[in-house]
């Protein structure tokens, strides 16, 4: 006989299982994550996906300009980032340029990354309480910080003392 | 010499055929839930002609070691798509794969494919598969009289989808794809193909019911473009390709 076990020291709970299980009486077998039940919600019809894909795609492109040319500026050019102070920054948002587009990429990258975290939760979250629960902590802090930085950017005082 | 290849060999011949052979261990992913919850692994080392299949090999420890061992296959020929398992980590058909070109040094290991219910051994419940195949309607569906002789197309049509005509349903796309085992919801790259295979057919008309399946939450945006199931199609079909090109189409037909 060329056939031989490698799991020998788990044969000995396999004669005890072997009592357990039977032809009338067969292990419960795994099923397949999230299996479509009656319970499955049915197709939406919406183009959210769609459009989700999509904008992943475009605000990729931008982000790439914007947080580059973001870097560039405060770490990189003219004295690097040791400049970098409640001056500087007060200097910068007196030009509405600077502040659109600290405005733009603050949304584009809140809505890129929360976007991207969603999928990666849908993804991996193996139970629907934890996909929920992940989801609602994703959402709070994506609209606490975009709605503070927005805020911040519109009401900046450079002389508040 | 050609005739001992053809007919069972004899005693002489025995000999020259088992010089041919070398030893190859079989490390088998075995499940029955009759004896145990749990699947083990087990070894079969068996002789064996390196220029033959995987599924030989299985069909030899089927028949001369163990009758216990439980496998699909209908045609052994690469045709029928019943006979796809996780051979060395990699979904392939077992009918296609040769052992010479799996190092049959090391053991080579045979699991079921994932993201399905394993049923018994190597067989798995094929259901949410074709579940999500038939969701996408993979027939013709046309308007109007049906014409007398045959509906006409151009080569240029034809060429259009041939590259999606060629699937088998053997699942080793979609029991590759990392999201398919973790949400069954997706429908997989084995249906988008064969939606794709009628959404550009010229012939068919209900390419936009099948965009609109495809275009929902589990449908082609949930692709994270890995090439897992082009890398596992044992037809060389491009499948990731495919599922980008219902995307563009999803896409041009929005903008």
């Amino acid at each position: 006989m060329t056939t031989e076990n490698t799991t020998t020291p788990a044969s000995g709970t396999t004669a005890v299982e072997g009592e357990r299980y039977s032809p009338e009486n067969p292990a419960p077998v795994i099923e397949p994550p999230r299996a479509r039940t009656t319970r499955t919600p049915r197709s939406t019809r919406t183009n959210f996906e769609l459009y989700g894909w999509l904008f992943m795609r475009l605000s990729g492109i931008l982000l790439v300009f914007l947080v580059i040319g973001h870097l560039l500026i405060q770490l990189v050019l003219d004295g690097g980032v040791s400049k970098v102070s409640f001056a500087f920054v007060a200097g910068r948002w007196a030009s509405p340029f600077w502040m659109a587009w600290d405005l733009i990429m603050l949304w584009l990258a809140m809505l890129h990354g929360a976007n991207g975290m969603r999928t990666i939760i849908n993804d991996y979250a193996q139970r629907d309480n934890t996909r929920f629960w992940l989801k609602v902590l994703l959402y709070t802090a994506t609209t606490f910080t975009i709605l503070l930085g927005t805020l911040v950017i519109f009401t900046f005082d450079p002389n508040i003392r | 010499m050609s005739t001992a290849t053809v007919e069972k060999p004899e005693a002489g011949a025995a000999d020259s055929a088992a010089s041919h052979k070398i030893t190859v261990t079989f490390r088998i992913r075995r499940f029955n839930p009759e004896i145990s919850a749990d699947a083990s692994w087990q070894d079969f080392v068996i002789d064996i002609d390196p220029k033959e299949r995987v599924l030989d090999a299985l069909h030899q420890i089927k028949w001369e070691e163990d009758g216990t061992l439980t496998f699909r296959r209908s045609c052994a020929h690469g045709i029928c798509g019943s006979d796809a398992m996780r051979i060395n980590g990699r979904n392939r058909l077992a009918c296609k794969t040769l052992i010479k070109d799996l190092n049959p040094a090391k053991p080579i290991t045979v699991e079921a494919i994932k993201g399905l219910t394993v049923l018994k051994d190597l067989i798995v419940d094929m259901e949410p598969f074709f579940q999500a195949y038939r969701d996408v309607m993979p027939f013709l569906i046309t308007s109007g009289n049906e014409p007398t002789r045959e509906r006409r197309q151009s080569a240029a049509d034809r060429e259009r989808f041939d590259d999606t005509t060629k699937c088998i349903l053997c699942a080793a796309c979609t029991s590759s794809c990392p999201v398919f085992w973790n949400d069954g919801q997706y429908f997989g790259p084995a249906a988008i193909v064969n939606a794709h295979r009628f959404i550009f057919d010229s012939r068919d008309e209900a390419g936009e019911q099948r965009l609109e399946i495809l275009n929902d939450k589990d449908g082609v945006w949930r692709c994270r473009t890995t090439f897992n199931c082009t890398d596992a199609c044992p037809r060389g079909i491009e499948v990731t390709k495919a599922i980008a090109e219902v995307k563009q189409a999803l896409i041009t037909r929005r903008f």
